[in-house]
């Protein structure tokens, strides 16, 4: 074990791959010598050489398709996008070439290898194109996987899950907790698995949902609520696509109350499609409205991103006026 | 840091790259004769009759599956006559064992390949033999035994990532290649750009092999681009290029095996614009007499790849007039008999409907399976092609 940032958990994640199979392949822009704008790639290329580890042209729609090709001959790319708000270039590749490429060959050829890196996420004074949250856009694609780790441990877990998952996988990575987050991270070899939610506080009478950075949110809201003697379920959803429906589920037929809350917008945000799974699944169970606590309806603002982040204060009113119903 | 060593000047010099002219390389005349000075490469009798025949059962099979597309027979359809020698000239040229990666009008490629006719119809009839399991319209064929990749519809996509599978066989130092096909009018594609500078940059063994045909669908190339072409892009990039006439057999073959050479033994991208004419519609969807003359067409028709390399080989005496009676009695005769068979099998089984999403059907999907497989229990007259498959399940 040591002690380690979500940062150092993650360039040890890809140093591990790296050590362990020769055709794992870390590239994107600024990631070769100078290791990432975040140093997430820090002393790879210098551990495995240029032609491993390297800077691309500044063309994120050339680095997804140049992924997918390198995938589909076998080799396993793990790809940077430096900031999730800048995905949007290779949106055509990841949506129309990554997801389909299994499918619509019949399995003659996939880009299973693929692992796509980008951190998300807003409370770094981003503004509107340092803070999104696009997980929603990809959660609609049949074919993709998406992970968003909480802490180090978890992120150097499911990435290195990510990694060997023969399935294309985006990993978003919450920005704000790179630095601030930091934890025992074991040394060797790990997988935590993917499409399954982890219940990090069991509690019977409401469920508090969230993933990444938003996890922080909700430990803070839960402290505030238990002390008003509320028993909250914790749990961390980890895979966005495919959803842990069971585990979820489960916990609300217990509790009756749930709470989702992510820093995207509401409308058309990911919560809104586990409410509706939910109340399909629950519906008899069903204490009060499931809520959501979410960004709001605009773009990312700047100076009011406090205002517009749904932080520990509107988790908290969330769950008191869940109870209260 | 920049490393351009450029002349100093001290008043304003525009440049717009007018000293560039780029030839067009040429052996073969359209009367089969080689023109004067022109060096014939080598190419044994073979594999010059592989060629040949690959382009007649091209052009046999692209005529019998239009008129079947015609008589309703098939929804779709889409020909690569006018163009067969620029892709069967360029596949020749390649190792059998480098990939593939086209846009959709490069049918010729498979057919040089071994694709069989059978393999063709079932993709085109989506019957339970396609290996794309019914999931995707006629000509997105694909073959990973005879390496051309299952091609996707949005346009030039597959060219960045022929750029990343070429990076891929250079760490795996197997000696090969990728070559990837796209229409003049994909160029205009930001992946066209994106996967030619990045190929340069990383110095990939890669083949980008631009088939300008003058149309994509009804937008003339003049109105697709102001320069001469595509070719002078690949300056911009540092790139190796070479322009060449489509419809010249041993042209297309002589050029592509040198790109090929530069590729694989010097890890130097090549872009080759091979200039032909698009004869047929864009698709069975088309009509191209709404954007262009007939007389247009004619000048074209006069060009015709296939003739021009039948005057070649005729000339050599490694082909005749009963080898040629033949050759289209058999392929027309294959291609019916083929498309009877392709036709008649059962379609695919209702479970590839949810296979291969990801490698293993994940539960909230299976649980859609089961909702469905019940519904069609319910209404199996609505659902002829799959009530038997819903039969199993809870």
């Amino acid at each position: 074990m040591t002690k380690m940032n979500m940062l150092q958990a993650i360039n040890n994640a890809l140093d591990t791959a790296m050590a362990a199979n020769e055709r794992v392949l870390c590239f994107g822009e600024d990631v070769g010598v100078f290791g990432g704008v975040f140093r997430a790639t820090s002393n790879l290329q210098q551990k495995y050489g240029k032609a491993r580890c390297f800077n691309t042209p500044l063309v994120e729609q050339g680095i997804i398709g140049f992924a997918n090709g390198l995938a589909a001959q076998g080799s396993v790319p793990v790809a940077e996008i430096q900031f999730a708000d800048y995905i949007f270039p290779a949106f055509d590749q990841i949506v129309n070439e990554s997801a389909k490429f299994r499918y619509r060959s019949g399995n003659l050829f996939n880009v299973g290898g693929l692992t796509i890196r980008a951190p998300y996420g807003g409370g770094i004074a981003g503004g509107l194109y340092h803070s999104q949250s696009p997980e929603a856009y990809f959660a609609h694609t049949p074919g993709l996987k998406i992970v968003v780790p909480r802490n180090p441990h978890q992120a150097k877990g499911l990435l290195l899950a990510a990694i060997h998952d023969p399935n294309p996988t985006l990993f978003f990575e919450p920005k704000r907790l790179y630095r601030a987050s930091v934890g025992e991270v074991p040394d060797e070899d790990y997988r935590l698995p993917l499409g399954e939610a982890e219940v990090l506080k069991e509690g019977t009478d409401i469920t508090v949902l969230g993933w990444g950075a938003q996890m922080e949110v909700i430990e803070h809201a839960v402290e505030m609520a238990e002390k008003e003697g509320i028993s909250c379920e914790v749990i961390d959803l980890r895979t966005i696509l495919p959803w842990d429906v069971e585990t979820v589920a489960n916990s609300v037929l217990k509790t009756g109350r749930l709470v989702v809350t992510h820093e995207a917008p509401l409308t058309g945000g990911f919560a809104g499609e586990i409410a509706a799974t939910i109340q399909e699944r629950c519906f008899l169970y069903l204490e009060s409205p499931i809520a959501r606590v979410t960004g709001m309806d605009t773009p990312f603002p700047l100076v009011l991103e406090k205002e517009h982040l749904p932080n520990h204060l509107k988790v908290y009113e969330a769950i008191r006026s869940s109870v209260d119903f | 840091m920049t490393t351009t060593k450029s002349k100093v000047v001290y008043s304003p010099v525009f440049t717009d790259g007018a000293e560039f002219r780029i030839p067009t390389f040429k052996l073969l005349k359209q009367d089969g004769s080689l023109y004067k000075g022109a060096k014939a490469p080598k190419l044994d009798k073979e594999k010059a009759l592989r060629i040949y025949r690959s382009m007649v059962t091209t052009r046999i099979l692209d005529e019998r599956m239009l008129a079947a597309q015609r008589q309703g027979r098939l929804s779709f359809y889409m020909q690569c006559t006018g163009e067969e020698a620029a892709v069967i000239g360029s596949a020749a040229a390649l190792d059998d064992s480098d990939m593939i990666m086209a846009q959709y009008r490069e049918q010729g490629a498979l057919v040089y390949r071994g694709f069989t006719i059978d393999e063709f119809m079932n993709q085109l009839f989506g019957n339970e033999l396609d290996y794309g399991k019914g999931r995707q319209m006629p000509v997105h064929y694909g073959s990973s035994k005879l390496n051309y990749m299952t091609i996707s519809s949005p346009l030039a996509t597959q060219i960045p990532q022929a750029t990343g599978y070429a990076y891929g066989q250079k760490m795996a130092g197997d000696g090969h290649c990728t070559i990837t096909y796209f229409g003049e009018g994909a160029a205009s594609e930001g992946d066209f750009h994106a996967a030619l500078n990045m190929a340069a940059v990383h110095r990939v063994p890669v083949i980008f092999l631009c088939r300008n045909n003058g149309y994509a669908i009804s937008t003339p190339a003049a109105e697709q681009f102001a320069a001469d072409g595509v070719a002078p892009r690949a300056y911009g990039y540092k790139m190796d290029v070479i322009r060449v006439d489509g419809n010249d057999i041993l042209a297309m073959h002589e050029a592509t095996r040198a790109a090929r050479s530069l590729a694989v033994e010097h890890n130097r991208p090549v872009l080759i614009e091979a200039m032909s004419y698009r004869l047929a519609a864009h698709s069975s969807s088309d009509d191209p007499s709404g954007y262009r003359s007939k007389d247009e067409e004619a000048v074209w028709r006069e060009k015709d790849p296939i003739l021009r390399m039948r005057l070649w080989l005729e000339s050599k005496k490694w082909w005749n007039e009963d080898d040629e009676k033949q050759l289209q009695e058999n392929m027309r005769r294959e291609v019916l008999e083929t498309m009877k068979r392709a036709q008649k099998r059962p379609p695919p089984a209702l479970d590839t409907l949810v296979s291969d999403v990801y490698d293993e059907v994940p539960p909230a999907l299976a649980d859609q399976f089961e909702k469905l497989k019940a519904h069609i229990r319910r209404h199996p007259d609505a659902y002829p092609k799959s009530a038997e498959h819903a039969k199993g399940g809870a």
